[in-house]
């Protein structure tokens, strides 16, 4: 479990989470959907680190992220794994090396007992014989599928997702949407996936939490999101020409 | 002027969190072979080309501008190397090195920061500015003593072959120019100076690479700044290193 308890975050004069408070359970497909511009990715960054609350506090299953030194953090960031919006795959590595980067880096494994695992978790997000290929040979959805494996090499307690969807086909985005829920479920683990894709919100979004100007404006489930009288969200929901026809 | 201010405090955050103990020995001792031949093996081609010529050049100004019958001859050798050890070879080919080398570093570093590799690092627990930025520095302050002592060799033989060439100084004379009133000293000034320069250049490079932000364009302008500020650091230093370690 993840809590965000009270999260304020300032850039200059423009103050992009006010009172951010939320819960993000063990074993489900957390949600965080808004506009964009409305602070998900930056609530997303605030609860890795990447940037630092002005103030609040970040839990990881009651242990305070927020008030944990450098080194503290490095042991807990070993049970983080993140999809970035491109992948961030590493350009210098082929798909085997980009797996098998955090293994090298800290585990005390056998060359075998690595490329065991590199190819478990390669096989596991459906990629088999793509060991050798560079990233720039790679698809978009191809990507993405190699950062997940990176991701979850390490048997991750918490997986981040930003937008994981951005710049997939619809039938691409399915095979992500299921593969990220598959894999939660799979680990038990604490997944938050940032999203404004209401597609991955009706199969995926076990918990959603609505961001709008930088506040939690709403939280429900994939189920009660359709049927909200909450103004604000039923024109995120509706925005579009094909859910504004299927909502007539 | 805070401006300014405010750059060097973040350089000098940068190089603490830069210079601490890698995590892992054998991937660090990969990285420093890699860089090593990427920033050093990489450049001995056109420091031999730039170097050669330059000797040449040298040589024959100093031939053609000596018209007293009092001045010998070998006085060319003498000039030649004199200008090539203290001078343009670790200033002029460190000021080459900071548009090679430096571009190379701060758009290498800047693209994985605006595609959010350097955030995978991080996320990972690993030290990104350790990891990316220390074995390029090690290897540059490893490899460029090298490439300058290859330098002034190519320099010098730069010079010999013009004068053979045009028939304007014997070898003899050449030979002789190159042995008077030689000091040790001059190399391990110039070495020195090429350890500061290889600091500067691959630090600096480093920090606008890794302060990079937004897309291509800013890791455009981040690798302009980099040689630019690289280039203007070995010029201030140079003239401060030349005052502490030739007085």
């Amino acid at each position: 479990m993840i809590e965000a308890r009270n999260i304020n975050k300032t850039f200059g004069d423009h103050h992009v989470l006010k009172d951010v408070s939320c819960i993000f359970e063990k074993g489900k497909t957390n949600l965080i959907i808004g506009q964009s511009g409305s602070g998900k990715t930056v609530l997303m960054k605030c609860l890795v680190g990447l940037f630092e609350v002005d103030s609040g506090m970040v839990a990881y299953d009651d242990r305070n992220f927020t008030t944990m030194n450098f080194e503290q953090r490095k042991t807990l960031r070993k049970e983080i794994g993140m999809l970035f919006q491109g992948g961030a795959l590493f350009d210098s590595m082929n798909v085997e090396e980009n797996v098998m980067f955090p293994l090298n880096m800290f585990t005390k494994e056998l060359p075998g007992e690595k490329l065991e695992r590199v190819n478990f978790v390669l096989k596991r997000v459906n990629l088999e014989n793509v060991n050798k290929l560079m990233p720039s040979e790679l698809s978009g959805g191809m990507r993405k599928r190699v950062a997940i494996a990176r991701a979850i090499a390490m048997k991750p307690q918490y997986l981040f997702c930003d937008e994981p969807n951005s710049g997939l086909d619809p039938l691409t985005s399915g095979v992500i949407d299921h593969l990220i829920r598959e894999i939660t479920e799979e680990y038990e683990i604490t997944t938050i996936v940032n999203t404004h894709d209401m597609n991955s919100v009706l199969s995926i979004g076990d918990s959603v939490a609505y961001i709008y100007k930088g506040q939690l404006w709403w939280k429900g489930d994939k189920e009660t999101i359709l049927h909200t009288d909450n103004a604000e969200l039923n024109e995120f929901v509706f925005g579009t020409e094909l859910t504004s026809r299927l909502k007539r | 002027m805070i401006k300014v201010f405010t750059t060097i405090g973040n350089y000098v955050l940068l190089m603490q969190k830069v210079f601490s103990r890698p995590q892992k020995g054998r991937i660090f001792w990969n990285q420093l072979m890699t860089e090593i031949n990427s920033l050093g093996l990489e450049s001995l081609g056109i420091v031999a080309f730039i170097s050669a010529f330059m000797g040449a050049v040298v040589s024959i100004q100093t031939a053609y501008n000596i018209t007293s019958p009092l001045i010998p001859m070998s006085m060319v050798g003498f000039t030649v190397r004199q200008s090539v050890i203290l001078e343009f070879s670790p200033t002029v080919i460190s000021l080459i090195l900071a548009g090679k080398v430096g571009s190379r570093i701060a758009s290498e570093i800047g693209t994985m920061r605006v595609t959010e590799q350097i955030d995978a690092l991080e996320i990972m627990g690993v030290n990104s500015a350790n990891y990316l930025i220390f074995p390029k520095i090690v290897a540059s302050i490893l490899i460029n003593p090298v490439l300058i002592v290859f330098s002034m060799w190519m320099g010098i033989l730069g010079g010999w072959v013009a004068m053979v060439a045009t028939g304007l100084v014997s070898t003899n004379d050449f030979v002789q120019g190159i042995r008077i009133d030689f000091q040790g000293y001059t190399i391990f000034y110039a070495i020195t100076k090429t350890i500061f320069f290889a600091f500067i250049i691959s630090s600096v490079s480093g920090f606008y690479g890794y302060i990079t932000r937004g897309g291509a364009l800013e890791v455009g302008q981040a690798s302009t700044k980099a040689v630019v500020f690289s280039s203007v650091i070995i010029i201030l230093f140079n003239l401060v290193l030349t005052q502490l370690l030739l007085t």
